[in-house]
């Protein structure tokens, strides 16, 4: 594997934080990211932390890219804040004093999201040069989740992982080279299974046991998933990213 | 293989004109699948392991139909096996059990619709479905002597193996529907839907929702672990997952779980093949 060269300091100005941390994961907005990107004054100031800036973006911000490298960014990303988060859950208090079943869940979802993580790293270290893979150690900004507190995390964790199912089913069509498609398939799929598990806790707490796969994520008149172009789930967890990146090169 | 080739030997109408032998029925399968499906049925499946593994890659990046025929060909057996399981009374004394098997229900019954609009003039009629494979098994209590808690661990299981099943059956044929993107995004649309009906399916079973090595899982026949075979590989894309690092997240339990594997159309098919009468 290729020597990272990018290295990325913390985003140390204030509005960018504050820019980046507006809705959460709520499902709104269109894509807080990309918007920053159009906003030179925004970015314009503190962008000096990246170097060998040769992905695409302005100012020093680093661009996923389009095709099979824009996809293949894209879920190293969504891999890192999965990452992050159970890495977090499994360092707060509410994960330390929880069931037994539950305990292991959330211990398993670490396991995969960090395996997850780094194999994007290295499939894209081993097919791209090192300024056109994303940073590794991208910084997040956690501070809605309350990692002490069950429903915060299981929430969080909900939303996490169906937003992960829609974005690989988004983002399938995307993609070029038939093995991407596979290894995307093979993730998405467990990454359905996480958000069927923990749905599956939450629907237990709301004596709704159709929760696993309920109608809100699951037309009942399709039978369908959600799928979400790359902008809707960047803007859906827009929130949580502090290093900023750009998509502009996807749909 | 051609499967519509095969699917068209179940249609209804082949099916009263023939009073097809089952070798009749499997008689445009591929010979390697042709046997197994012959001597198989309903058990025997011992050889199965081996012959998946030598069963190479068919029809890659070819044929949409024939990926659309295999999921319809899966979604009617679906549909079929909630329904008949929720007619069968075997549920009624799970209420959970009940209300998980009517989402599914539900999904599945939808997924077959969907697919015979996709499919249009190639779709086929409803298969004759066995769910006893051959009177070996009585999942919906048909039987007076059948113990319902026999019938209700054997309902559980063949929901497992289905939802498995079809995971790896829709990921083995996305390449398959890539030249059409919005084909594709509904492929990729019910195979997620397909996993986290597996996920709790095996919950329902005290299973994890996550497949770990090639593992079955306890209490399931021996004939679905065709529906495991390979799931314990660890490289992708080549890259051999175990070695990115050295703690939990890269041993062989969590680096086999974190990825689903996919199945061939035609291993996916003979599969099938084993519940038509």
């Amino acid at each position: 594997m290729k020597k990272q060269k990018i290295t990325v300091t913390t985003a140390n100005g204030r509005n960018r934080r504050k820019f980046l941390k507006v809705g959460g994961l709520a499902l709104v907005g269109s894509g807080l990211l990309l918007a920053c990107d159009d906003d030179e004054e925004m970015m314009g100031d503190d962008d000096g932390g990246m170097e060998g800036d040769d992905g695409g973006g302005d100012d020093g911000v680093f661009d996923l890219g389009g095709g099979d490298r824009g996809v293949l960014n894209y879920a190293y990303a969504l891999e890192q804040l999965e990452a992050a988060f159970y890495t977090n859950v499994l360092n707060g208090t509410y994960w330390g004093g929880a069931g037994e079943m539950e305990k292991k869940i959330l211990e398993d979802l670490y396991n995969h999201e960090v395996n997850h993580r780094e194999f994007f790293k290295a499939a894209l270290n081993a097919t791209y040069s090192s300024e056109l893979v994303l940073p590794a150690n991208l910084e997040f900004d956690f501070s809605t989740v309350d990692f002490n507190d069950r429903d915060s995390v299981l929430g969080t964790a909900r939303l996490l992982e169906d937003t992960g199912v829609s974005a690989y089913n988004g983002a399938g069509k995307i993609i070029e080279t038939g093995a991407y498609l596979v290894i995307a398939g093979k993730i998405v799929s467990v990454e359905a299974r996480h958000a069927a598990a923990i749905r599956s806790i939450i629907g237990g707490d709301m004596d709704d046991f159709t929760f696993f796969a309920g109608d809100d994520v699951v037309d009942p008149a399709t039978g369908l998933d959600m799928a979400l172009d790359p902008s809707a789930v960047i803007g859906a967890a827009g929130g949580f990213f502090i290093t900023p990146f750009t998509a502009n090169e996807l749909p | 293989m051609s499967i519509i080739k095969f699917l068209e030997e179940f249609t209804t109408d082949n099916l009263m004109n023939k009073a097809s032998s089952r070798r009749a029925m499997f008689g445009s399968l591929s010979s390697l699948t042709k046997k197994a499906a012959v001597a198989a049925v309903p058990f025997g499946l011992a050889t199965m392991g081996n012959k998946a593994k030598a069963a190479t890659t068919s029809s890659a990046y070819a044929d949409p139909t024939s990926a659309l025929q295999l999921a319809l060909l899966l979604e009617y057996i679906e549909k079929d096996f909630y329904i008949q399981a929720l007619d069968s009374g075997v549920l009624s004394t799970y209420p959970k059990s009940e209300a998980v098997y009517m989402q599914i229900s539900k999904h599945e019954t939808a997924h077959v619709a969907l697919l015979q609009g996709a499919l249009g003039d190639a779709a086929f009629d409803a298969p004759s479905i066995d769910f006893t494979l051959g009177g070996n098994f009585d999942p919906f209590a048909e039987k007076s002597d059948t113990d319902p808690m026999i019938a209700y661990g054997q309902i559980l299981a063949l929901a497992q193996a289905f939802e498995d099943l079809g995971v790896r059956a829709y990921k083995g044929q996305a390449t398959n529907v890539m030249s059409d993107p919005a084909l594709l995004t509904v492929a990729l649309q019910i195979h997620s839907v397909e996993a986290r009906h597996a996920s709790e399916i095996r919950k329902l079973r005290g299973l994890d929702g996550w497949i770990t090595g090639s593992e079955r899982g306890e209490g399931m026949p021996f004939f679905t672990q065709a529906v495991y075979v390979n799931e314990e590989n660890t490289t992708h894309g080549g890259v051999d997952v175990t070695m990115l690092g050295d703690d939990a997240p890269f041993g062989f339990e969590s680096s086999t779980q974190a990825y689903d594997e996919t199945l061939t159309l035609d291993d996916a098919g003979e599969i099938a093949a084993l519940f038509l009468s």
